[in-house]
């Protein structure tokens, strides 16, 4: 599948759009406000009406994973090409695009969350031009990590996104916004270190036939390292199960795990979300987590099928962790926004279940399951954020009886919560149920276990639904306004997407199902495979 | 004999031509005391032709005065990189407050300037350890005498003892070590001491304590610990701009002395099968382990200081230590491609250190401080400066996509290449330790506001902006688009009689 505007591919144009519109934005005027938010917000919308042409352009059967062949959309051009030495051979590295049924739901989820949080600034009035131009450059990253193939450019995108992130909070966040910024910062880049360290070391290990020149060389090509037939004898990742190869695997592991962010590398996660403002909430709880499980589909796992298969029980095993300790911490927080950035712990824990269970459903359930944890907890934070706009508090304890205060603002917030606990009918069962039914054909106890944190999501839920929104209203917040249009227009597409993926699964998973199945076999295969060898 | 000198003199042109230089400058100094932008104007004219004669000398691989000089593409690498600096420094004084207030003897500025860069010029192409010495010392003396140049301020003179004790010291160590080796070899010819030691009749001892003495005299030169107590207080002390040019020209000088004394004094030629691009040491020569210890030593030590530096100066002194250590990775892989790490990373420290000192000495015109409260608010007052510096930060942190990052990342390739691991992930682990001093400036800068009530914009004239977009452009565009960085560099690691 190839689609071209003005002959540049469109995930070129996806991924830079944002950055014509950063130009756009530094270029204007400091008064002009207005111009300033437009501008952003046509430039992200271009961008979703374009992630929503390759979603329909997109061929469901084809599959991608580790074949290049079944890529969509690819892009492929030399970006950096030192010639050989006598001693060192050539360093090649390409701009490599594709997209397959792994990261099409994530572009398309990057593509609406980026537009919705541009929505949600509106209000920003803090250096307004500094704010979009960051915006944008995250958005930037965050696509190009989706839809890049070769290793070295992946990194790149992965390492953009950390500084915008960085000023967001710090700049616009709350009152320990400095803290939170700084450690969201050192944890993220603590993990991209790790990251680089194994791509180094998966760049000595791999060598492909140029098709230029018919020489050896080595390469960051993601699919290349896929193949186990490419790996260079004696250099240090190849072989199979090699101590080396779980060493690899694991400082991978670590640099995404930070990123979801997988118990124990979770604390930077809620201090970030408390203090950044609801749109980088938005951000980091839609776009950014995806990341991190992103990041195992399309290199952990097929890259490191062996040491994928063999820490599969303890990669299931910090699922369960992040499910129930997730919802138990979540459980014990009087702060709103704390309280949805601990069910986003526990929700990525359900990813992270179903992806270690290493089967059909199980991976198509963690797949959906991201995209629909990115709509769903996109719709709890602009949830938050809508309350505190108005009376510029979170504690939980100050609220209650907003149901007749606000009716409009409790109708989405009905859909947001019920999806969230995972209500058939709207999206988030379908997902938990794909995850934990995957799971149960292969950690069936830990599954059980796990699945109690379904209950506990109910009960902390529930709770935070009877003390906001049931109940008397306190009498400080008689002059509530019900929410506005500009607040709805953000809501109201993130709703639709719950529901319709509520009924209508088959939407998202055809995308997926392809891409799903390969990967499980190709997991399962080539590590089944070098076993007998 | 006059005529073999007047010969290889073709071959160091650009060195005559700073020579020159430098002796106008002094003459019209002497003529007309008042008119500072035209020293400013030779000296950068004389450099200029410099880089035009270099330029045109790369590939040349010969050797000159008897075997005392190499003119080699690593040595004519380490020129353009200390040219450049050179260049950059004398256009940064011309901006700068603190060396324009001495009228009296600025001309006697640009002169030692000049000279500096002659010295170092020198160092990079010697092969013989007297030649060696010589050089070194040359810069030095230039460097004391510079770096206690605003002789009315306390801590310059301070800085210019200081560094002038510690210099002493161990360039006497340093020979004390070449009169060990000239005693076990009988000369003083950098390829002909290999060509005993290979004969394996030193005593290994004696090989041992020569070495680790040549070693303290590097170590000074680029400040590694646990050599480098001189260089915060003199970093703190000197103008900016001296302090610029010595954490940027004279570790490059240092460096490549450094690696061209090692590399060809001490290599064991006779192993065979090793992979090509690689090479190891006679045996008994603990260098590689010695290199190994000093660079994990310098990087943790530099960045764990640097954590609680207030004053910004120091920190990017404390800093720049930690660079060292870093580059010094590059030396303990015994291999080309570390060697061509290095380069590149001196090519793109120039650009982002000189920049972050640049910045500082702007602001410094300004508010007349260093300390770090002084930045608050500095995003909303020069959002350009603001934003530059941070650039430079980032890129002195080695995040992409910045050419810090390719500095960095060929040094770490070329570790993994050699399969050092644990100090690769030593020397990523500093690196996440160093971002958090380098983002301590951009948080005030940008988080914080300033607390007095004024807030007025910085105004700066075209001329100094020009020179900050210079130096701004090469550390991004480095950062996307290496080929031809890398490929010089590749090209370069070449030394005259080495294969």
């Amino acid at each position: 599948m190839e689609l071209k505007i003005l002959n540049i591919g469109v995930l070129t144009w996806l991924t830079f759009l944002p950055i014509i519109g950063m130009i756009i934005v530094l270029l204007l005027p400091k008064e002009q406000k207005t111009a300033v938010r437009w501008t952003s917000l046509v430039f992200t919308l271009l961008q979703v009406v374009l992630a929503f042409l390759v979603f329909i352009k997109f061929d469901r059967s084809m599959a991608g994973v580790n074949s290049a062949d079944t890529m969509q959309f690819k892009e492929v051009f030399d970006w950096i090409n030192v010639k050989s030495t006598g001693w060192f051979g050539s360093i090649k590295i390409e701009y490599f695009l594709g997209i397959d049924g792994i990261s099409m739901p994530m572009v398309f989820l990057t593509a609406i969350i980026s537009c919705i949080a541009v929505i949600s600034s509106w209000t920003i009035e803090k250096s307004i031009k500094g704010y979009f131009a960051l915006l944008l450059l995250l958005d930037t990253g965050m696509m190009g990590v989706f839809v890049s193939l070769d290793f070295f450019l992946f990194y790149i995108f992965w390492e953009v996104m950390l500084l915008p992130m960085y000023f967001l909070i710090g700049v616009w966040g709350g009152p320990r916004r400095e803290y939170a910024a700084i450690k969201f910062f050192l944890y993220t880049l603590l993990g991209s270190v790790l990251l680089l360290l194994a791509m180094l070391a998966l760049y000595f290990s791999v060598t492909i036939i140029d098709p230029a020149s018919g020489e050896k060389i080595h390469t960051f090509n993601m699919l290349a390292m896929m193949n186990p037939a490419n790996y260079e004898p004696g250099s240090i990742l190849s072989g199979v199960s090699t101590s080396w190869r779980y060493l690899a695997y694991i400082a991978i592991f670590i640099g995404f795990a930070i990123k979801v962010p997988i118990f124990p590398f979770h604390t930077w996660l809620p201090d970030a979300h408390v203090e950044a403002p609801t749109a980088i909430s938005v951000i980091l709880a839609g776009v950014l987590l995806k990341m991190g499980t992103y990041g195992l589909l399309r290199i952990g796992f097929p890259i490191f099928p062996d040491a994928a298969m063999h820490y599969l029980y303890p990669l299931a095993f910090l699922g369960f962790i992040n499910i129930i300790y997730g919802a138990f911490c979540a459980m014990a927080q009087k702060d709103f926004k704390k309280l949805i950035a601990y069910s986003s712990v526990s929700h990525m824990g359900i990813v992270i279940l179903g992806m270690a269970a290493m089967n059909t459903q199980g991976m198509l359930g963690g797949m959906l399951q991201m995209f629909n944890h990115g709509t769903i907890t996109a719709m709890l934070f602009l949830i938050v954020g809508v309350i505190y706009d108005r009376t510029h508090t979170r504690g939980l304890d100050d609220f209650g009886g907003l149901m007749n205060k606000m009716p409009k603002y409790s109708g989405v917030m009905m859909i947001a919560f019920f999806a969230a606990i995972g209500l058939p009918g709207l999206s988030g069962f379908i997902s938990e149920a794909f995850s934990f039914l995957g799971a149960f054909q292969t950690f069936r106890w830990l599954t059980i276990a796990s699945a109690f944190g379904i209950v506990l999501t109910a009960g902390y839920m529930l709770w935070t639904l009877q003390r906001v929104f049931l109940g008397t209203l306190p009498e400080k917040w008689n002059d509530l306004t019900d929410i506005n249009a500009r607040e709805l227009s953000m809501l109201i597409p993130l709703a639709i997407i719950v529901i319709v993926l509520g009924v209508y699964p088959n939407l998202m998973l055809d995308v997926m199902n392809a891409s799903a199945n390969t990967l499980v076999d190709f997991v399962k295969g080539s590590a089944g495979a070098t076993i007998i060898n | 004999m006059l005529e073999t000198i007047i010969n290889n003199l073709s071959n160091i042109q650009a060195e005559v031509i700073i020579t020159v230089t430098l002796c106008v400058v002094l003459l019209v100094h002497l003529i007309d005391r008042k008119n500072t932008s035209l020293l400013t104007l030779i000296s950068a004219a004389g450099l200029a032709v410099a880089m035009y004669i270099l330029s045109g000398a790369v590939g040349v691989n010969s050797s000159a005065f008897s075997g005392m000089l190499s003119i080699d593409p690593f040595a004519t690498f380490f020129k353009i990189v200390i040219v450049l600096a050179t260049l950059v420094v004398v256009v940064m004084s011309r901006f700068s407050d603190e060396v324009n207030a001495e009228k009296k003897t600025i001309g006697e500025y640009y002169f030692l300037l000049l000279s500096m860069c002659l010295g170092m010029m020198f160092m990079v192409g010697a092969s013989n350890l007297l030649m060696m010495y010589l050089t070194l010392e040359m810069s030095s003396l230039s460097s004391y005498v510079a770096s206690g140049f605003t002789r009315k301020a306390k801590d310059s003179s301070e800085a210019s003892l200081k560094y002038l004790l510690y210099g002493a010291f161990s360039s006497g160590v340093m020979l004390y070590g070449i009169s060990i080796v000239y005693g076990l070899t009988g000369t003083l010819d950098i390829v002909g001491i290999n060509q005993m030691l290979m004969q394996g009749s030193a005593s290994p001892l004696a090989l041992i304590v020569s070495s680790i003495f040549i070693l303290v005299g590097f170590g000074y030169k680029i400040s590694a610990v646990p050599f480098h107590f001189w260089t915060p207080d003199v970093y703190e002390g000197a103008p900016t701009t001296i302090t610029a040019f010595l954490s940027v020209a004279s570790k490059a000088a240092g460096f490549a002395m450094m690696m061209r004394a090692f590399k060809v004094m001490f290599i064991d030629s006779s192993v065979m099968n090793l992979p090509e691009g690689t090479w190891v040491f006679i045996q008994g020569v603990h260098i590689q382990n010695a290199l190994m210890i000093l660079s994990v030593l310098t990087m943790t030590l530099g960045n764990l200081v640097a954590l609680w530096q207030d004053n910004v100066k120091r920190l990017l002194a404390y800093s720049s230590i930690a660079q060292a250590g870093y580059m010094l990775l590059g030396l303990v892989v015994l291999s080309n491609d570390g060697f061509s790490a290095v380069m590149v990373y001196f090519a793109v420290y120039l650009f982002m250190n000189l920049g972050a000192f640049y910045v500082v000495m702007l602001i410094a015109n300004k508010i007349n401080s260093e300390h770090i409260d002084q930045y608050r608010g500095l995003g909303k007052r020069s959002p350009l400066l603001a934003v530059a510096l941070a650039v430079f930060l980032i890129s002195l942190t080695g995040l992409p996509p910045t050419a810090g990052f390719i500095g960095k990342w060929m040094i770490f390739l070329s570790l993994i290449n050699a399969k050092m691991v644990v100090v690769a992930v030593i020397g990523v682990l500093n690196s996440v330790v160093s971002l958090y001093y380098y983002v301590r400036i951009i948080r005030n800068m940008f988080l914080r506001d300033e607390q007095s009530a004024t807030i007025e914009p910085f105004k700066f004239p075209l001329a100094q902006q020009v020179l900050l977009l210079t130096l701004l452009i090469p550390t991004l565009y480095f950062g996307l688009f290496f080929n031809q960085l890398v490929e010089f560099a590749q090209m370069s690691v070449q030394m005259f009689g080495m294969k």
